[in-house]
Parts: C-alpha cells; structure tokens; sequence
C-alpha cells in the first residue's frame, strides 16, 4: 500500500534525472535500522533495476549524501546531488528518525530537490500527514511488496515532470 | 527418494505452512525475489530472522526480569520482532508480538511474561518448519532438480 502526494514543483529536477538517466540506473538510497529489512528492500529495488546503497541509520545516510556533522564545517555545502535519485527511509529508527532525516535532507540547498520516501510498518494517519507535511515525496506501508516498488517508479515518473 | 517425490512433499509441505498460518503472503515475495543471481536469497533472510529473532527474545527475557521493568524498551524490542517477523511472513509470530505489545501498553507485567512465553513457542515452532523445509530444499538441489515456483492459487 501506497499513499502519495499530488506532483510537487519543487522535485521536477531530480525526476528529470531521474528520467533522463538513459543507460544509466537510477541510485536508490535505502536507509533502515532492521538488517532484515535492507535486505528486503535492497533486493526488491535491484529487481527493479535500481542501483542500491543502504544505511543502517539517519546520520550514516546524512554522512553519504555529504550532509554529515564534519561536512558543515565546509562553507560550501557539498551534498552530491548525482549520487543519489531517490531516498527511501524508515520511520521509526533510533536516534534520529527517518522523519528527523527528511527534515535534515529538506533543509539541505543541495539536497532537498531529492525525493524522499518514508516507510513504515503502522498505518498512523497522523504520522503520514506530517511526513507528507514536510516533503515527503510517498508514503509506504511495510512489509513491502514487488508491487509497491512498481507503483513507486510510476509515480515518481509520471510526477514533477 | 526420486526428486519428483521429494518436490511433491515439498509443494505438500508449504502448502501446509500457509495452510496452518505459519506463514503468509509476504513469504512468497520473498521466494519470489529469488533468482539466479541469488539463489540462496530466501535462506539468507530467513537466517537473518533467526538470528536477530533469538537476540531480541534474550533482551526482552531479560528487561522482564528487572526488578523495575522498563515499559518502553519492552514495547522497542517487540515492534522490531514485529516488524522482522512481518517482513519475512511468520504471521503467527507477528500476530503473538501485536498481543504482546497491547500488554505492554496495559504495563502488565504477568500479562506480558505470558506473551513472551507465546511469542517464544510460536518462534521456535516457525524456526523448526522452515528449517524443515530448508531440508527439503536441498534434497532437491543435491538430486539435481529445481525448487517449485508457488504461486497464491492454492
């Protein structure tokens, strides 16, 4: 199950990207505290052709994507933008939440074009609102499905285009 | 034992598994994920789950035996073998942590020892059918044949 926002002016670039790849697979940053479920996740995206990178929690991704806590001492935000098509995150994660973590990526000047997915294993509609409140791309429902993985690249294709 | 016999018992068997409600729906999209390319993909996860199942239940023996048991790292430790259980499709265990979890919520603590008990015999009870199967799988393998496809039409 998959609950998303109506095309947001904001993310057309990334999807540009994400559409004019070509040869190359879109790179999906998927960012879980469950080994289980990176497992799952990772495996589901590269059937999908997607080329996949995962994180075990909120500041590893941050640290990947250029955003850690050494980075900000940098006057230039590095953040690199081509790395990454999409970030797809958990919710709930010690620490740092993957709420926390969209705050963290909308916040970034470089990062922020990049679109966000939270997953989530309870259907809290509260939960879903705030997140999509703040920039979240789609909302999933775990345990995910092959199916979900389907509708999401439609989605992300067909939007900010 | 001909690998036709072996492939007929294991069809029979995960017939079984669903049938019983040991597993369900999201432990064909976890066969279904397995591939050429990882063909060991179903038996890597499920590992996964046994391993990180069998810590969790040690954590949550011992946060219920403190003398002052902390609610809240009780609820942490079963939402994730909730989460891990539900990903790989052992429902009965994902159904057992969903009525330990309201307990949790209750902070009753005899109610909750009771739930690990349940939680506990429904993980081992899982663990030792997909061990089982596992078995067959190999059988099967070893005798040169391929592993059935199942699909929800059963």
């Amino acid at each position: 199950m998959a609950i998303s926002t109506p095309s947001s002016a904001s993310s057309g670039s990334s999807m540009a990207a994400l559409m004019e790849n070509g040869d190359q697979l879109p790179h999906v940053l998927a960012v879980d505290d469950s080994v289980i479920d990176r497992k799952l996740i990772e495996k589901l995206l590269k059937n999908s052709s997607c080329k996949v990178t995962t994180a075990e929690n909120g500041p590893r991704a941050l640290e990947f994507l250029g955003l850690g806590d050494h980075d900000r001492h940098n006057s230039l935000e590095k953040g690199n933008v081509s790395k990454v098509n999409l970030i797809i995150t958990d919710y709930c994660m010690p620490g740092m939440t993957g709420y926390d973590l969209l705050k963290k990526i909308k916040e970034s000047s470089v990062m922020r074009e990049v679109p966000v997915v939270i997953m989530s294993s309870e259907n809290v509609p509260t939960r879903i609102s705030k997140c999509l409140e703040e920039g979240a791309q789609m909302f999933m429902l775990k345990p995910l499905k092959q199916s979900d993985i389907k509708r999401l690249k439609c989605h992300l294709m067909n939007s900010g285009n | 034992m001909e690998v036709g016999q072996v492939r007929r018992q294991w069809v029979d068997y995960t017939k079984s598994l669903f049938l019983e409600g040991y597993l369900d729906g999201q432990f064909l999209q976890l066969q279904q994920l397995q591939d050429e390319s990882n063909p060991d993909f179903v038996s890597e996860v499920v590992s996964l789950f046994f391993g990180d199942s069998e810590k969790l239940l040690n954590d949550l023996t011992l946060a219920l035996d403190q003398p002052i048991v902390n609610f809240k790292t009780v609820d942490a430790h079963v939402h994730q073998l909730k989460g891990s259980s539900s990903s790989i499709g052992a429902q009965r265990v994902k159904n057992a942590c969903v009525a330990f979890r309201n307990f949790c919520e209750e902070q009753n603590v005899e109610a909750c020892l009771r739930c690990l008990q349940h939680v506990k015999q429904e993980y081992y009870l899982v663990k030792n059918k997909l061990e089982t199967l596992f078995r067959l799988e190999q059988q099967i393998v070893a005798a040169g044949g391929a592993i059935p496809m199942m699909g929800l039409g059963f």
